[in-house]
């Protein structure tokens, strides 16, 4: 079999994964994360931002013991950073809209104002929204 | 950046936060159920509205016309067909979808 160079090797894109949903009540939240673990595999430039009710993604404490079947998450977002993923966002307004502060969350954030994640999306070559 | 919102703004809030994360000079095309953001005399109008002096709104016309609300598209709000979507993703993109 033969055996395959991707010519697009060198190329690096900035990806930004835009969370927007709460983590539990559908599947937006997990089908992101495992994208962007498999993202991790391709060297790219990636950064997570958290606005609207994705900021709920990443809350300390979530407990699914008690729920059926839904597997628990929330920790990997932790295990981000082996995966040199380490550009986490979160939009302000968003946090603050929901009584939260950066206290609330399980891993390190740059919180920033609206206009600023407007223009990071802006700059980025790849948006995947969930 | 091409912004495109593809839900209601009476059900969700996409089209609220695609103003409010879409930088001056964007583009913003609304599809799907995304079109009734596109509505004259709403609730959302003024934002709307208020929006299009720094940015260009589009609508999908085959989804504005399958739900009967054409005749209240926003003055200055463009109408695409399909190709016309093509080309806004070809010479807006990359794109953005707001679900």
């Amino acid at each position: 079999m033969a055996e395959f160079e991707f010519e697009t090797e060198g190329v690096v894109k900035k990806f930004m994964f835009l969370n927007r949903k709460a983590p539990y009540g559908t599947i937006y939240a997990l089908e992101v994360l495992e994208t962007v673990l498999i993202s991790a595999a391709f060297d790219q430039e990636v950064c997570l931002a958290f606005v609207d009710d994705g900021v709920y993604q990443i809350m300390k404490g979530c407990d699914t013991a008690e729920t059926s079947g839904m597997k628990n998450f929330s920790k990997t977002y932790r295990a981000l950073e082996g995966y040199d993923i380490e550009q986490l966002f979160v939009e302000k307004e968003s946090m603050e809209a929901r009584g939260l502060s950066e206290d609330n969350f399980i891993v390190d954030v740059q919180v920033i104002p609206a206009s600023e994640m407007a223009t990071l999306i802006a700059g980025q070559d790849v948006v995947i929204s969930g | 950046m091409l912004h495109i919102v593809a839900k209601s703004p009476f059900e969700r809030n996409a089209l609220e936060s695609c103003l409010r994360l879409s930088e001056p000079g964007s583009p913003i095309l609304f599809i799907e159920d995304g079109v009734y953001g596109a509505l004259d005399n709403t609730a959302m109008s003024e934002s709307v509205k208020t929006a299009m002096a720094d940015r260009s709104f589009y609508v999908l016309s085959a989804d504005i016309k399958a739900r009967g609300v054409t005749e209240q598209v926003i003055d200055g709000i463009e109408l695409v067909d399909y190709e016309g979507f093509v080309d806004l993703v070809v010479d807006k993109g990359p794109s953005n979808t707001w679900l």
